[in-house]
């Protein structure tokens, strides 16, 4: 990567040593721009910058890049992510020269969930290219300022902060930080994990990425959430692939009584966050709180994150 | 080689509803290895379709044959004969051989009587799986000998996705996730190093992206 | 009007229940006389298109009649013979015919007794089936 300035807030935190965060916001099933606003006022001034989903679970929901430029709008800094599932090549870096010129500068690069898991099942997957080829494009894109096909991006290079998310509960379990390596090799500067509830699993994976040298070449955001309910954590415990929630997890919101299950699921994450933060190599927390973005002033007053530092 | 299936009754039923005299015919390679269009599978649908057609009082007169194959002139030129006698021709054959037919006979209608599906092999015997995606440019050699394209729900180059659990593919427990079984076999074969290099976007072109495809082999044309 | 007798086509394998059938004889056993017995070496040489050739040339019912499963001849010739006796199920639900037509039954040679049973079990379901449909003329 050459010397550059940071292209935006997150980078600048992060390159600056700041413990990161990061939300998330889930798009509308809809064209109503007031929902984003609604949502987008909780996270505001919390968290250094948010997350928006494109098309999570194959689901159709408005696209990631117009809420972006809509939380731009709000003073919010957007992370906007993006899938190979619905899009070839040409409308990949299409979206892209579209988002930069909207002011958009973080880009979260995915694989995307397969289409049989939405709302239309029966949809052609693209899936022209993988994540791991998504980011050495989007990379040379800002490095060298070239398309994947070598041609000069007109006006100059288009530098993104780029991201990639990473599942150190997925199998196989002994490849996943072979597979990160790979993902900063392709050119990601910062990495999202999934949903954290196991800590001693993930410090073990944080040991073997620290092992071949992954936390001096790449910003880890330890992903974290609060649990809404007990059925809510029954279901991520047996539900979800790729989710590893400890029985004790589960147990504590099992006999914790309804009314104060809210606050419990909060605690654990708070709980969660404080408990990564100690482990070396952990750059920030990417808080989750789908649906629940209320809770997410309090987390981050709780874990004792705020204020967000001034850059 | 290619797996086809037999297309429910009903719809082959209302298919050659309108007719009262027709070719049942088979195919006798691909499909008779699988058992879905070959010489026996032809008695069996003649059958059926007499007697159902019988029942519904509207009796139908069916011819049954198979050729070597039907996706060559030469085994489809003798017939013409029996496809003239006929109102229509339902046949057994996968897409390659019904459209042999519809070129040949361009004057009759040619029916299909099977869905063709994918591209496999038995791995027992009644079970077929797929086992390649015909994408015109083979990576077998730096994936263990394991398609990512026909086996990987996502067409993974560089994968597996988050998705991977307990060496099954996220989009069904019963499908086994490609780059799992990659990463075992590389592993096992001391070959992990090949996975840590980036495999570049592919060119889908040679997969179909082009266009429909052909091949040309110089050294057999007859014609110069 | 007189009952409708039912032409029963049996394929009974000749290591077991064609021994069978031939014990029920010897014993003076009654069974109807709907079952036309088919001896074949093996229920696994049954096929398909046997089994719905009968039904098209105007069995009202058949039956696959073999060994128990473990005792075949021939090892598994009467497990094919069992799945291809559910396919043949399937097939006839398609023309339209009722799958009860058709059944497999397992016997050793020693079991006279059960042949004749199972002689006069299918009869009576035949019969309350009703003749085959695809039979040119009734019955008498």
């Amino acid at each position: 990567m050459s010397e550059h300035a940071p292209v935006s807030r997150l980078e600048k935190i992060l390159t600056k040593g700041y413990f990161a965060v990061t939300g998330e916001l889930g798009p509308p099933r809809g064209a109503d721009r007031s929902v984003i606003e609604r949502k987008a006022q909780h996270l505001k001034g919390v968290v250094d910058a948010v997350n928006i989903t494109d098309c999570q679970t194959a689901v159709v929901r408005m696209c990631s890049m117009a809420v972006a430029k809509i939380l731009l709008e709000l003073g919010i800094e957007p992370i906007m992510q993006m899938t190979c599932r619905d899009r070839n090549r040409i409308a990949i870096q299409s979206d892209l020269l579209g988002a930069y010129a909207l002011g958009i500068r973080n880009l979260l690069a995915l694989t995307g969930d397969h289409q049989s898991f939405g709302n239309h099942p029966q949809a052609k997957g693209v899936f022209d290219l993988d994540s791991i080829q998504l980011l050495q494009i989007v990379h040379k894109m800002g490095e060298e300022g070239v398309f994947a096909n070598g041609e000069e991006i007109e006006g100059g290079p288009v530098r993104f902060f780029l991201g990639a998310a990473e599942n150190p509960f997925a199998d196989p379990f002994d490849f996943r930080p072979y597979r990160l390596a790979k993902k900063v090799k392709a050119g990601a500067q910062f990495i999202q994990t999934q949903l954290i509830y196991n800590v001693p699993k993930f410090a073990q994976f944080m040991h073997r990425v620290r092992d071949l040298g992954l936390d001096q070449k790449v910003y880890i955001l330890a992903g974290v959430g609060p649990i809404k309910s007990y059925g809510a954590a029954k279901y991520m415990a047996t539900k979800v692939p790729g989710m590893d929630v400890p029985e004790e997890i589960v147990e504590r919101m099992r006999k914790t009584p309804k009314e104060q299950q809210k606050e419990e699921g909060i605690k654990i994450c708070v709980e969660i966050i404080q408990q990564v933060k100690e482990i070396p190599g952990v750059a920030g927390v990417h808080i989750m709180a789908i649906e629940w973005e209320e809770a997410v002033p309090q987390i981050t007053e709780m874990a004792g994150l705020l204020p967000r530092p001034q850059v | 080689m290619i797996i086809a299936n037999r297309k429910p009754f009903e719809e082959i039923k209302a298919m050659v509803a309108p007719f009262n005299r027709i070719l049942v015919l088979g195919c006798g390679t691909c499909v008779t290895v699988d058992f879905s269009g070959g010489e026996k599978q032809v008695g069996i649908l003649a059958s059926e379709l007499r007697m159902a057609r019988q029942l519904e009082g509207k009796p139908l007169e069916t011819l049954e044959y198979t050729v070597q194959r039907q996706c060559e002139w030469e085994f489809i030129d003798p017939i013409a004969e029996m496809v003239r006698g006929v109102d229509a021709v339902l046949s057994m054959a996968c897409g390659v051989g019904v459209q042999a037919m519809a070129e040949r006979y361009p004057d009759k209608i040619i029916l299909p009587a099977l869905n063709t599906v994918m591209m496999g092999m038995p791995i027992e015997a009644g079970v077929f799986v797929e086992r390649c995606a015909g994408c015109g440019n083979c990576v077998l050699a730096i994936t263990g000998g394991i398609c990512p394209i026909a086996r990987c729900s996502k067409n993974l180059l560089n994968g597996p996705c988050g998705g991977s659990q307990n060496g099954k593919c996220e989009v069904n427990p019963e499908i086994d996730c490609a780059w799992h079984l990659i990463y075992e076999k590389l592993k096992a074969m001391g070959r992990l190093n090949v996975l840590m290099e980036i495999i570049e976007p592919k060119d889908w072109r040679p997969a179909g992206g082009g266009g429909p495809r052909k091949i040309i082999r110089e050294e057999v044309r007859l014609e110069v | 009007m007189s009952e409708f007798e039912p032409i029963i086509v049996t394929f009974a394998c000749h290591y077991c229940a064609y021994g069978a059938a031939d014990l029920a004889g010897v014993m003076r056993l009654q069974y109807p006389p709907s079952i036309r017995i088919v001896k074949v070496p093996c229920t696994g040489r049954v096929d398909v298109h046997h089994i719905l050739t009968a039904f098209e040339k105007g069995a009202d019912g058949v039956i696959v009649a073999g060994c128990r499963i473990g005792d075949c001849h021939f090892k598994d010739g009467n497990i094919k013979a069992t799945r291809r006796v559910q396919y043949v199920r399937k097939l006839l639900k398609e023309i339209g015919l009722d799958e009860e037509r058709l059944n497999m039954y397992y016997m050793s040679s020693a079991e006279g007794a059960r042949f004749a049973e199972v002689a006069s079990e299918m009869t009576e379901k035949i019969k309350s089936l009703g003749p085959n449909p695809l039979r040119k003329e009734a019955k008498r």
